[in-house]
């Protein structure tokens, strides 16, 4: 069996399925994070019981989501050396540090807190219980850091020299580091774990206002996770544009078949809306498009000259209709996202925010668009940069283990079996904890002496400390 | 410039972040391999409950030694990794199942025997197949130019089947051991008498391996046997027996912490006989470290995340075992 497969397509397939399900929860828990540290936040500073019940309930929350992201992490890590074992010979000296230096100041730091976080409340007091929730909250956000920067090395490398084994070796770590599309993506990519955070965050919210208007949890959620859809999905479309801008300038191979550009425009190339890309023809069929605009928004100039995918070597090609309708997928959830964020504010300024079932019913729908988003993104953003692994470097059949296609073929199934099974019954668990609401005196993860735990409140916690010293 | 040699320094640093993880992730491990001997659901909750706190931070261990492999030695990390492809495949496999089970187990009544059946199932499997693992590396494997050129059940040995039972063994082992330490009443009644067991496996397990290796490469036999070497490497065998002297009557004597921890020094000493071994193969008779070894800036530069990080990250595990100290009481679980 699969004796006739293609080893690389299937050690591809396996790395986009693993990948995909691994950023799901890190997407989630990176914005979670953030979230309880400023739900702790608040209720140190004010003492208002809602908050500490708020942080309760999605602490929970977060205890199944990133075990789920720790394990499915480990699987990458070591998915390097199993599949890909000659991008892990000649890249290992670049990316190998960055990633060292993720487990060294992130992936330690989350762990080694996480567990003061989830059980410690009542062991440590509530301001060395903060700092650990601080402590996780940091770790997921440096975290980001070093992995964006070795992603981004490989989509825009700097900083680098080869040597005499065909190695990829550092020259400047600081080029390497901060190589040109790094900045972009992590800010793109932060933003976005936020933005997924609070559309989980608003839809449970709305999910319970639909039932109840009136409980306390659900709505200062909901009036929270709304705020931050508000705010931030404008600064992420921006942030996006940049980065889009970017890719052009680093990348512009990528971003012609995100715009579906076979042909080149000599004045002034259109803004392709829908159509379906036709690899083997080398165009786009039935493409509504607009003229000029594509120049406009890319070159900020209706005319400007733009150069396609006929100018660029048939090898060198990435998979254009994946890219281009991943890309689009992702506009159209961050283009939804921003009209989530306008109408909450139009019904906040008109009074009717915690009553609208319009605005509830459409935040409910957008729970999952953040994941959505973030999946077509990064789609959009890896496949662009076929068919290299390092790009323009390095390529991806070069890349792969020397292995027969029956072990990848196995190993593929093998996660495809395990990780519906036991992601579906994580998510099952999930959505669970989502449908109670939030109550007064809700317990964390920790099931602690019950009596205990009913009058732990900031003021007591400082007492307690007091009496200590 | 101070001559270092970066090489052996980064032997020294992977050595010690795998060594780390075997010490902390064993008794996790432990413990799943040991979960059906506890069949009380009471009994199990206060399990889990002894290492909830910590299981992640210990696993974190493999991902800096795995990290660390590829960043340090990415010719050996490209060459063991296929070779071991199935063991690693099954080892992530069984780490999620009982990574997973951690939390799963809480969050459902009507399904938790299946995550209780996950966490045996994966613990068990994640075990063996890292000592399946450590016995394909020490028998070698079979490489050209850069890159592994075996098939892919070369690993599939008696003596890999052999380590990969005494791993079992081992963690079980160190598993009974904590639960003595982490206990009361009829729990740790019952992790003596099981470390017992296991102890007397154990040992068995150690002679077994050390008389096999020897027959895999003659280097090795030169290593261990040949004079003046012996001088030695005969202090392993001869510390081996003082520990499980101590060990042995530190059961007898039913002590609380003694045992765990003259099993990690047993954990130790084997762990030194497989360094003087395999040194300087980091792929055993086909790759030396320095061969393996990553361009110096790469070396030079994780040196200073390593020597500055290490010790803080040494010191909040330490504070995280501080504020979980302690034996475990029933009614008060975490969960």
């Amino acid at each position: 069996m699969f004796e006739g497969w293609d080893a690389v397509v299937l050690a591809r397939a396996q790395f986009a399925f693993t990948m995909s399900f691994h950023i799901i929860f890190p997407a989630f828990s990176i914005g979670l994070a953030s979230y309880l540290a400023v739900l702790e936040a608040l209720w140190l500073a004010t003492g208002r019981e809602v908050y500490i019940n708020l942080f309760h309930y999605w602490l929970k929350i977060f205890a199944v989501a990133f075990g789920m992201g720790v394990v499915s992490g480990i699987v990458m890590s070591y998915q390097f050396g199993t599949n890909w074992s000659a991008f892990s010979d000649k890249v290992g000296p670049v990316i190998g540090p960055l990633m060292a230096y993720e487990v060294l100041t992130a992936f330690f730091l989350e762990a080694g807190f996480l567990g003061v976080m989830l059980f410690g409340l009542k062991r440590v007091g509530p301001r060395l219980h903060f700092l650990a929730t601080l402590m996780v909250a940091i770790g997921t956000l440096i975290s980001a850091f070093w992995i964006l920067s070795a992603n981004s090395w490989m989509q825009t490398p700097t900083g680098h020299a080869v040597n005499a084994d065909g190695q990829f070796i550092a020259a400047d770590w600081l080029k390497v580091i901060f190589n040109p599309s790094f900045p972009y993506r992590l800010v793109h990519m932060v933003l976005a774990a936020y933005l997924t955070t609070a559309l989980v965050v608003g839809a449970v919210g709305a999910y319970h206002l639909l039932r109840d208007r009136h409980l306390a949890g659900p709505r200062v959620m909901f009036s929270m996770a709304m705020w931050m859809a508000t705010l931030v999905a404008p600064i992420q479309i921006l942030a996006g544009d940049q980065h889009g801008l970017n890719t052009l300038e680093h990348q512009p191979v990528k971003i012609m078949a995100m715009e579906g550009h076979f042909e080149s425009h000599k004045d002034g190339a259109p803004l392709i809306l829908f159509g379906l890309p036709n690899q083997t023809a080398g165009r786009v069929d039935f493409a509504v498009e607009v003229p000029k605009l594509g120049s406009l928004i890319l070159k900020h100039s209706p005319d400007a000259p733009m150069a396609g995918l006929d100018t660029v070597p048939r090898e060198n090609w990435p998979p254009v209709a994946i890219a281009f309708w991943s890309f689009r997928i992702m506009v159209g959830m961050g283009l939804l996202m921003l009209a989530l964020g306008g109408l909450s504010l139009l019904m906040r300024l008109t009074g009717k925010f915690y009553d609208s079932r319009l605005l509830h019913m459409f935040a409910l729908a957008m729970g999952p668009a953040g994941f959505i988003a973030v999946l077509a993104g990064w789609i959009t953003t890896e496949v662009g940069r076929q068919p290299f692994t390092v790009y323009g470097l390095l390529r991806t059949v070069d890349s792969a283990s020397p292995l027969a296609a029956p072990a990848v073929a196995s190993s593929l199934i093998a996660f495809i079996i395990v990780y519906f099974a036991v992601f579906t019954a994580g998510v099952i668990y999930l959505l669970r904890l989502m449908a109670a609401p939030p109550h007064p005196g809700e317990e964390g993860p920790s099931h602690d002496a019950p009596i205990r735990s009913a009058g732990i409140t900031p003021a007591a916690g400082a007492a307690v400390e007091g009496a200590a010293e | 410039m101070i001559a270092i040699d970066l090489a052996i320094v980064w032997a020294f640093i992977i050595a010690f972040a795998v060594f780390v993880y075997v010490v902390m992730d064993g008794f996790d491990l432990g413990l799943g391999i040991l979960f059906p001997l506890f069949p009380e659901k009471h009994d199990r909750d206060v399990i889990m409950n002894t290492v909830a706190p910590v299981w992640d931070g210990n696993e974190t261990w493999l991902v800096l030694g795995g990290g660390g492999l590829m960043a340090a030695f990415p010719l050996a990390y490209a060459v063991l990794m296929p070779a071991l492809y199935t063991p690693m495949i099954v080892m992530l496999l069984g780490l999620v199942f009982r990574g997973v089970a951690f939390e799963f187990r809480w969050r459902t009544t009507k399904e938790r025997n299946k995550w209780d059946v996950a966490f045996f199932g994966g613990s068990f499997l994640a075990t063996l197949a890292q000592g399946i693992a450590l016995g394909a590396i020490l028998q070698g494997v079979h490489v050209e130019g850069r890159h592994y050129a075996g098939g892919w059940w070369d690993w599939l040995t008696p003596f890999s089947i052999l380590t990969g039972v005494s791993l079992v063994i081992g963690y079980a082992l160190l598993g009974a051991t904590w639960l003595v330490m982490k206990t009361e009443g009829e729990l740790r009644d019952r992790a003596y008498h099981l470390s017992w067991i296991f102890l007397l496996a154990m040992l068995g397990a150690i002679a077994a391996v050390s008389l096999a290796t020897p027959f895999l490469h003659v280097q090795y036999t030169q290593r261990w046997f040949a004079w003046p070497n012996v001088l030695l490497t005969a202090q392993v065998p001869i510390a081996v027996a003082v520990i499980t002297a101590l060990l042995l009557r530190s059961l007898a004597k039913k002590y609380d912490y003694q045992p765990f921890f003259l099993t990690l020094a047993l954990f130790a000493l084997s762990y030194a006989g497989l360094g003087i071994s395999m040194f300087p193969y980091i792929v055993p008779q086909s790759i030396t470290i320095w061969q393996a070894a990553a361009p110096a800036n790469s070396q030079i530069f994780m040196l200073f995340g390593v020597a500055g990080l290490i010790p803080l990250i040494l010191g909040y595990t330490a504070w995280a075992y501080w504020v979980f100290r302690g034996k475990v009481k029933p009614e008060s679980g975490y969960h």
